[in-house]
């Protein structure tokens, strides 16, 4: 469904994402794993037209969508959320998620409505009249997928959706990310929180210095030599056997 | 809502009784306050709503001024006719604007900045160039007859802008209500996010400084009607440009009715400054002191109340 196909993205002198190749199925949990600074967000911004790539492909549902803007990748069914939660802040949760709900509709009333639903599903009906600015964390994360949501995607760019939470949360907005699912839409989510990429994700990828160093089931990848150097350190993967 | 609803056409009849009832000079002084509540709600659109902050503002109020009275005066347009000709200037200068420094990725204060820039280019264009005959100024021939868009009395120009600011609530409450005007408030509270969410950003703040700008123009050729004269300086002059921005902030950038109110205050103010000015000896020298006044106002506002005086009367902020 999405495939990426030798993405490099530079700022100056720096290869934030070198090469960088990985595909998505349709109805699947992938996950994209890696240290601090490996270039992930980078990525998920190139991918969504946030970043123009400097070389690379980016094919999404049979069609190129390298460098298109995201109100055009977005039309085309893929919309990505924030690591850095954007809430607007002034207005309601009811009218941030009709924000997303206008991508498909002019009808107020339809949108409202549809916001309340999607509102439903990640948990959020007791809020929807806060405003942005009031929400906790963890609201500010729900409100994110909410929102991105409301657009109708059918492949969804989660960015570390779980930083931050506390276990309680975690397993609640897995839950969630499990149910999204379920209704149809593939997953892209980028993850800091190893257990829950673990229990949620089919498929791992595993970016380190801006390449792709790894990819195959959680556990697979948990075994890897060389994804355990890259997180921690050197010589590690030996400690690790001995 | 049925009770805001009741409020407003409690309003609305006050506002049409007052002319009745008070005296001329008082009746202008409505008409003012309508007049720059109209231009106000223009700035509002863009500025409050899509949070596009402008002070070259004037730019549009110009162009209209200027497009209707050359128009009329040099080609012997019917002034009525020349109106909408005016807008379509506004609008095309708003457009043109807005792709430029638009595309240019301008945004916040270098915003505000480059429309500074326009209406000065523009203030000093029709200083120099022949046909708006520089600064001399352009004189409108007085023949007040309706088809002339003149009126002998004073009560028709303070209808005409009750009808035009009664119009400019009406367009503000139509686009918070819409998906236009939610669009706008996702792009003042954060654009990438709006990016995210599918919205064109560019296209979305071009069509507001479309919008605003043929609606400043109409208020443009208001004044050029009402006074029978306009030069470079009163229509490209920074002064109004603050004006409309300054009573949208005073009243409540982003809602439907804060340039109405902000309109209201700041009127009253300067007609008390100016009462209290002309009977305070020691106060003889500080001249206008209303100017003072709006300072320490300002000052107080984006201190105290980010949301403008309409926020004390709500307990939560509602931003369209």
């Amino acid at each position: 469904m999405l495939e990426v196909h030798e993405l490099s993205k530079s700022f100056g002198g720096l290869k934030a994402v070198d090469q960088a190749s990985l595909d998505v199925r349709e109805g699947e949990i992938v996950g994209l794993i890696g240290p601090n600074g490996a270039g992930k967000t980078t990525l998920f911004a190139a991918i969504a037209g946030f970043q123009p790539p400097d070389a690379g492909r980016v094919a999404f549902a049979g069609q190129d969508i390298t460098g298109l803007a995201p109100h055009k990748i977005c039309a085309a069914g893929m919309v990505r959320t924030f690591q850095i939660t954007q809430p607007f802040a002034k207005i309601s949760v009811r009218e941030n998620i009709m924000v997303g709900a206008y991508f498909h509709t002019a009808d107020s009333k339809l949108a409202r409505r549809e916001a309340e639903a999607v509102a439903g599903m990640v948990g959020m009906t007791g809020q929807l009249d806060q405003m942005g600015a009031d929400l906790t964390v963890a609201g500010r994360k729900r409100l994110e997928l909410a929102r991105a949501l409301a657009t109708g995607p059918r492949l969804l760019l989660l960015d570390e959706v779980m930083a931050g939470l506390n276990p309680t949360e975690i397993t609640e907005i897995v839950q969630v990310i499990r149910d999204i699912r379920e209704s149809g839409i593939t997953i892209l989510l980028i993850e800091h929180v190893m257990q829950a990429v673990t229990s949620l994700a089919e498929r791992v990828y595993v970016l380190n210095q801006g390449r792709m160093i790894a990819d195959g089931t959680p556990a697979a990848i948990a075994q890897d030599p060389q994804v355990i150097e890259a997180y921690l350190g050197h010589g590690a993967a030996k400690v690790m056997r001995a | 809502m049925s009770r805001q609803a009741a409020l407003c056409l409690v309003g609305l009849a006050a506002a049409v009784m007052f002319p009745l009832v008070a005296p001329n000079y008082l009746v202008n002084v409505g008409m003012m306050v309508l007049f720059v509540a109209f231009i106000g709600q223009s700035w509002n659109i863009a500025g409050g709503f899509a949070g596009q902050t402008s002070f070259g503002h004037v730019v549009f109020f110009g162009t209209g001024a200027y497009t209707s009275t050359i128009l009329q005066v040099t080609y012997g347009w019917n002034p009525w006719l020349a109106w909408p000709a005016a807008m379509l200037a506004g609008a095309i200068v708003g457009w043109v604007i807005a792709v430029l420094s638009f595309r240019a990725g301008l945004r916040g204060s270098y915003f505000a900045l480059i429309t500074l820039a326009f209406a000065e280019v523009f203030r000093i264009l029709a200083n120099s160039v022949p046909f708006t005959r520089g600064g001399l100024g352009m004189l409108i021939k007085a023949d007040p007859r309706p088809i002339n868009f003149q009126f002998r009395d004073p009560i028709w120009f303070y209808y005409l802008a009750l009808l035009l600011c009664v119009v400019s609530i009406l367009i503000a409450w139509q686009v918070t209500r819409s998906r236009f005007g939610a669009r706008l408030v996702a792009i003042r509270e954060n654009e990438d996010a709006a990016r995210a969410l599918g919205i064109d950003v560019f296209a979305e703040k071009v069509k507001v400084l479309t919008l605003s700008g043929a609606m400043c123009a109409a208020g443009g050729t208001f004044y050029a009607q009402k006074y029978l004269y306009i030069d470079p300086n009163i229509a490209f002059g920074v002064d109004k440009s603050v004006e409309m921005l300054l009573v949208s902030m005073v009243g409540g950038a982003g809602t439907i009715f804060g340039p109405l109110i902000g309109s209201v205050t700041l009127t009253v103010i300067n007609e008390v400054t100016r009462a209290v000015a002309s009977v305070v000896p020691a106060l003889k020298n500080v001249q206008p002191l209303s100017l003072v006044v709006y300072g320490i106002m300002l000052v107080l506002i984006v201190a105290r109340l980010p949301d403008g005086l309409i926020g004390l009367f709500r307990r939560k902020p509602r931003h369209a």
